[in-house]
């Protein structure tokens, strides 16, 4: 036996024990109930609900077993008169206020409080005053109150301290008036709020798009894979009949511990949506119309067989949200029909140093080791909103006392405290790098015309120093890193930062499948695995500015995935044919394409999804597709069957996973390789106004685009132009009023926001929105004014030949 | 209730009175500066500062002087403050704060405040010196919010006097110790003046009980060690050090030293705040209060405030005004000093009620049996009072108090469970009567007499 370990008894059985371990993790470790509620393994111990009371030898009075440090030779009863007689006083006090009313709760049957009461409770009460009501609060779309049934644990107040490190919920008054909610009426904006729903022991706090929608014993239960960001957080969804009522965190460490984000817990509220497909659908003159499979796959053909020399003309674009196994088959179609053009960058627009990109971007280590880091720089990411549940691990780090700091074309929210933040305007960003290399003593000899004399200011220092002392130290790029026009050269300039202060480069993988859609093959110069491609073919920006007669698309929306929309819509409009496997329609989808396809969307599909970290992990469809939409891959194998390719005879999605492990495994993770070619260094612009923008979090993909709950929250509301004061004030606005920005005749009209995140000289316009498909690049000048009409509220994209009530509208 | 603080010098009844705390009541300005330095003000500080006493010389006078906590619960002073870490308060890194409740909240209980008005130099130097003694840089003394106006200012201003004569601040001196001395105020909530609720408030938040352990030697304000007393306690500790630890114990009984101050409320002929030898019969304090008011006979006593069990008058006047006799002979506690006596005119019930609708306002809210608890008793005795009282309503009383004390984090729970448990106890013929009769007891008895 270890010097820290002691042996406790608990109810006549022997336990060895931790020393300083408190009681309750012992006796949970050893499957012996002891009931709690405000205990929970990854909250602070509050100890106020005293439903854990149990007898410890010796001790004058029961004792909290969640607060009770273990001692040697402790001896502990969990059931003796003592402990039955507190833990049923505690039972009686918390009913007496609490509503018996658990017929009428949402939460009735998956209650902690109920289950308790079961075991613990009398069955009848000897209160007989009067009980409490406390009136419920709006606290945004997402979550419903209902605070009569409030037992006044603080799980949900310690989750916003410590987890989510924004304190939206709390306590207010004492006694019997202790309120938990907001104090100001207001709608939590943190982007895990979810994650209180699960944790609340009552029905207090319910998932408001699926309250009273069902009951817990009537749904079925499977475990998924969250397809939004590049954590692939695992998830248990729940089915009632055919339909997903609910998706919750399933506990892995590895991964998403036992949270997960707004994002992945309420997106399945688009699957729905009015613009969802659930037919094929061809064009006949102008219209779209529904037809069966067999002759949608016989046009899909028909577009997509090149005559004889025109096999190059065909240009796939995959969306990197869609299963490693949509990603393998859509290149493989493509270099089967005589293609070399296929890529899921849609959003990016600088594709130099080719030969730099890694087989696949990744984390440069494990996920909980963000945990653990000393010092790190973000160079472009809003962590939070992009990667919510990689956020929740940094902040560990900070908390723990890493420097983390960040160089970005705005302030971003972050819930720590950064050690430096330098916000500087978009076209910026390498300078400041580029300081930080010079303070770090790097070799740039591959850069060519930097400036001699870089501004080397004593902020850029402290970050050296920083990640060079820390014995951990990351350097990580962002999504906004990711799509700048000098993406390469901040890659390069972060590269060389990390091998002169001996950090990590970490490459946050921007959507739920990007690290997949390189190691599928999903890539104009490198096949499946990453070997080099035997013909490079066109990358996405090329082939989105016209680069293909002929256009596959899979799961692509260009109109809110196309780094330039306006350009891209012209490409199909001017495409010979195009060719689309989708789940919804978007406007340019319904004026362009000749086929499309329907396929199944996340818990309906067997997919699997490559994270940050380089884990593969697979999901089952949880239900059927809606309609007439087949799984993405059984699409691929009758396409390929109709194309009379060769090597899609799948007999199970499994076999299509194996291909490509097969084609994996020599891959070797590495994110410091090196180009040859040398980097022009891109000083900054001279124009007054830029453009600046990122795809917000709840327009990161279709599905997510079409929930509602999400979309009506406070981060779902993005179709604003924001500029700091002196930028508003330079274009006569004020704020709400119209604004014009226009990008090269490319024009849109939003109202404008005030918002001093917004460095000068920066409009910050977001693409991935209804109203900013307009438009072009995210990043670049801008002429704005004053003036123009605000759209109206985005219109929806009818489906051909879906009646009106085959779609449920959630909320 | 008048809250005059008797002249020091003997009385009519020949008891010594205002040895160590309440010093300074003869003198015109009994709270200024000079006044302090004639009864030998500042001496005790000037003493360690020149003889270079040690922090563990300074413990082991306050150990073997028997002060005990004057706060409540009656811990060991000197005791408490070897628990802090000996760290050299200059190393990097360490920091220690010595933190003094002023919160006193506790029905019945002005001691406190009437030191802060009248001697408020010493308790700074007893902040002083405190802070010496656990090797603390910083004290804070955290003062109920109702003491905005006149005894915040008193202290304040001492404090100033203090840092303007070289006593506290840098460099204390030319001894290189550095001890800052910061009055706080609080905003009037009796749960701060729990030790650990205390340092929440301190810290900018809600006023909350903390679980312990840890306990705040090891974990206090803000994480750092921490040792928090009473404003008597700390106050106690200039004349320990200036007349000696025997002085002082012989002032007590044996277990306990010193003189105590007691606040005597109620019905007695003159109410006011009496600082005695500890072992004083109860008898003799009552003498010194003028005795029972108009004469009316003495029915019980609540010796510590209103947390602690009351005692029926008889019995009371056989015990001791110290820590031991009061628990032995009267199963109650010495508690912070204040004696609330009650005479047969006083309808238990509706006392009782009194005192539990200020812990049903005062609890936290934080854990369950007190937040719940402290309602439903007070539901229960309203309903008593009002004549809607059934006759299980007092099994159940006992049966809820019983469920709350003992299951809390913080003591208000046993506060509120201990009046329920002794009212019952002793006068349980009145609750049955009320029950019953839907009618006070008391009253009933006080018409027929008439
Ligand atoms: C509900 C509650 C209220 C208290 N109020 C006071 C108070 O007002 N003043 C005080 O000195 N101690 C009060 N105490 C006791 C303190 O927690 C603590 O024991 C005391 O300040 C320690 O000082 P001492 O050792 O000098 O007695 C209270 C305790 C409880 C549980
Ligand atoms: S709302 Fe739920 S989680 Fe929050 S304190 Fe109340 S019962 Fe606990
Ligand atoms: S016993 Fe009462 S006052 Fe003390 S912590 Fe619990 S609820 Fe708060
Ligand atoms: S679970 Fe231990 S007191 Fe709440």
């Amino acid at each position: 036996m270890s010097d820290d370990t002691v042996n406790i008894t608990v109810d006549g059985r022997t336990l060895p024990a931790k020393k300083g371990q408190m009681l309750i993790e012992v006796t949970d470790a050893a499957g012996i109930n002891v009931p709690r509620f405000c205990y929970h393994k990854k909250l602070s111990v509050a100890a106020n609900c005293r439903m854990c009371l149990v007898e410890v030898e010796k001790a004058p009075k029961p004792l909290p077993a969640c607060a009770t440090p273990v001692m040697p030779d402790m001896i502990v009863h969990t059931q003796s008169s003592l402990a039955r007689e507190a833990q049923q006083g505690t039972m009686e006090f918390l009913l007496i206020n609490h509503p018996l009313d658990c017929p009428i709760c949402d939460q009735g049957g998956i209650c902690e409080l109920q289950d308790v009461a079961m075991g613990y409770g009398q069955s009848a009460s000897q209160y007989t005053e009067g009980k409490r009501v406390v009136f419920d609060k709006y606290i945004g779309p997402l979550i419903a109150t209902e605070m009569t049934r409030c037992i006044h644990c603080t799980r949900c107040v310690r989750f916003g301290e410590e987890i989510a490190g924004i304190r939206e919920l709390g306590a207010t008054g004492r006694g019997e008036n202790v309120r938990i909610g907001t104090y100001i009426a207001k709608s939590v904006v943190s982007e895990v709020s979810g994650n209180v729903i699960d944790i609340c022991p009552v029905g207090a706090l319910t998932a408001r798009p699926s309250r009273y929608s069902a009951r817990a014993w009537e749904l079925r239960q499977q475990p998924s894979i969250a397809p939004h960001d590049s954590i692939g957080s695992n998830v248990s969804v729940f089915i009632d009949g055919s339909t997903v009522n609910q998706v919750v965190p399933r506990d892995n460490e590895s991964v998403n511990e036992v949270w997960i984000s707004d994002r992945d817990r309420f997106s399945y509220q688009g699957l729905r949506h009015a613009e969802r497909m659930t037919t094929p659908l061809v064009r006949e003159g102008e219209a779209l119309v529904p037809t069966d499979w067999s002759s949608a796959l016989a046009r899909a053909a028909a577009v997509l067989t090149p005559t004889p020399g025109s096999e190059a003309d065909l240009g796939t674009l995959v969306a990197p949200h869609s299963t490693l196994e949509e990603l393998y088959l859509a290149q493989k179609l493509t270099r089967g029909l005589g293609s070399p053009h296929i890529d899921h960058r849609l959003s990016q627009v600088d594709f130099s140093q080719a030969k730099a990109d890694p087989v696949m971007p990744w984390l440069g280590m494990n996920l909980p080791d963000l945990e653990t880091l000393n010092a790190a720089l973000l160079v472009g990411s809003n962590i939070r909103k992009d990667q919510p549940i990689a956020a929740l691990r940094l902040r560990k780090s900070a908390l723990a006392g890493a420097e983390i700091s960040l160089i970005n074309p705005k302030r971003v929210p972050l819930n720590f405290e950064a050690a430096e933040q330098i916000t500087v305007r978009y076209d910026r960003l390498v300078e400041q790098m580029h300081a930080l290399a010079v303070a770090a003593g790097c070799d740039l000899s591959a850069l060519e015309g930097a400036p001699g004399d870089a501004q080397v200011s004593t902020q850029h220092q402290r970050i050296v120093e920083s990640l060079k002392s820390g014995e951990r130290s990351a350097v990580m790029l962002g999504n906004l890193a990711a799509a700048h026009p000098a993406r390469a050269t901040l890659l390069y300039l972060a590269r060389q930062i990390a091998r002169a202060t001996n950090a990590t480069v970490s490459l946050l993988p921007e959507r739920g499948n990007t690290a997949g859609a390189w190691l599928a093959g999903a890539v104009p110069h490198r096949g499946p695995g990453g070997v080099a491609a035997d013909r490079e073919g066109s990358n996405a920006a090329q082939l989105l500015a016209g680069g293909a007669r002929r256009y596959l698309l899979v799961n692509a929306e260009t109109d809110y995935d196309a780094a330039s929309p306006a350009a891209a819509a012209q490409a199909l409009h001017d495409a010979d044919g195009v060719v689309a496997l989708a789940s919804y329609l978007s406007p340019t989808l319904a004026s362009t394409a000749d086929v499309i396809l329907p396929i199944a969307e996340f818990t309906e599909t067997f997919g699997t999804y490559v994270n940050a970290a380089g884990q593969w992990q697979t999901t089952k469809g949880a239900v059927a597709p809606p309609g007439e939409a087949r799984p993405g891959w059984k699409v691929f194998r009758v396409l390929a069957e109709a194309l009379g390719l060769e090597g899609f005879g799948f007999d199970s999605p499994e076999a299509i996973t194996q291909e490509v492990q097969r084609a994996c495994t020599s891959v070797e993770l590495n994110n410091l390789l090196d180009a040859d070619d040398k980097l022009e260094y891109p000083g900054s612009l001279a124009a007054p106004m830029v453009r600046s923008g990122e795809t917000p979090i709840y327009r990161t993909d279709p599905l997510v685009r079409r929930s509602q709950p999400l979309q009506k929250s406070t981060d779902g509301k993005q179709a604003f132009m924001s500029m700091n004061a002196s930028v508003l004030a330079s274009i006569g606005a004020s704020e709400g009023d119209a604004v014009t920005i226009d990008q090269g005749g490319a024009r849109a009209v939003l109202p404008a926001k005030l918002d001093e995140a917004i460095p000068d000289g920066t409009v910050w316009v977001p693409m991935g929105l209804y109203e900013t498909r307009t438009l072009g690049t995210v990043f670049g000048e801008v002429t704005v004014s004053q003036g123009g009409e605000l759209p109206g509220e985005p219109a929806i994209t009818a489906v051909p030949g879906i009646a009106g009530g085959q779609v449920k509208e959630a909320v | 209730m008048s809250t005059s603080t008797n002249s020091a010098g003997p009385n009519a009844s020949g008891l010594r009175q205002n040895q160590v705390c309440y010093t300074t009541l003869e003198y015109e300005e009994p709270w200024s500066y000079e006044t302090y330095l004639k009864i030998g003000g500042y001496k005790a500080w000037q003493k360690i500062l020149d003889e270079k006493l040690s922090p563990e010389d300074v413990v082991q006078i306050v150990k073997d002087s028997g002060l005990r906590g004057r706060g409540g619960a009656g811990f060991p002073t000197g005791l408490k403050w070897s628990f802090m870490p000996k760290t050299d308060p200059k190393t990097p890194g360490a920091q220690s704060y010595f933190v003094v409740n002023s919160d006193e909240s506790e029905p019945g209980t002005c001691k406190d405040r009437d030191l802060l008005r009248f001697n408020p130099h010493a308790l700074v130097e007893g902040m002083l010196i405190g802070s010496y003694a656990i090797r603390a840089s910083v004290s804070y003394n955290y003062m109920r919010g109702e003491f905005m106006d006149e005894v915040y200012a008193r202290f304040s201003q001492a404090v100033k006097d203090a840092y303007a004569n070289g006593w506290a601040g840098k460099d204390i001196r030319g001894s290189g110790h550095d001890i800052e001395v910061i009055p706080t105020l609080g905003a009037g909530a009796y749960i701060c003046g729990e030790e650990t609720a205390l340092l929440e408030s301190l810290e900018g938040k809600k006023g909350q009980p903390r679980f312990k352990p840890p306990f705040p030697a090891g974990y206090g304000l803000y994480g750092k060690p921490t040792t928090i007393n009473n404003t008597e306690s700390v106050s106690s500790v200039p004349a320990i050090i200036r007349n000696g630890p025997e002085w002082f114990k012989s002032m007590g009984v044996e277990t306990a030293g010193g003189q105590k101050c007691f606040s005597v409320s109620g019905h007695v002929a003159s109410p006011a705040n009496f600082e005695i030898d500890l072992g004083t019969p109860f008898s003799s304090l009552l003498e010194l209060a003028g005795g029972m008011k108009d004469g009316i006979p003495l029915k019980a006593v609540i010796p510590g405030g209103s947390s602690v069990p009351v005692v029926p008058g008889d019995i009371m006047m056989q015990v001791n005004m110290d820590y031991d006799s009061i628990s032995k002979v009267a199963g109650s506690m010495l508690g912070s000093g204040a004696v609330i006596v009650m005479n047969e005119t006083t309808d238990m019930v509706q006392a009782l009620r009194r005192i539990s609708r200020f812990y049903y306002s005062e609890s936290c809210g934080q854990c369950t049996p007190c937040r719940e608890g402290t309602g439903w008793l007070y539901r229960m005795l309203s309903r008593i009072v009002e004549g809607k009282g059934v006759p299980e309503d007092i099994a159940k009383l006992e049966d809820v108090a019983g469920k709350i004390a003992g299951r809390t984090i913080c003591a208000l729970g046993d506060a509120a469970a201990m009046p329920v448990q002794s009212f019952v106890k002793h006068y349980r013929h009145e609750f049955e009567y009320y029950i019953e009769h839907k009618r006070s007891l008391v009253a009933d008895k006080l018409g027929q007499a008439a």
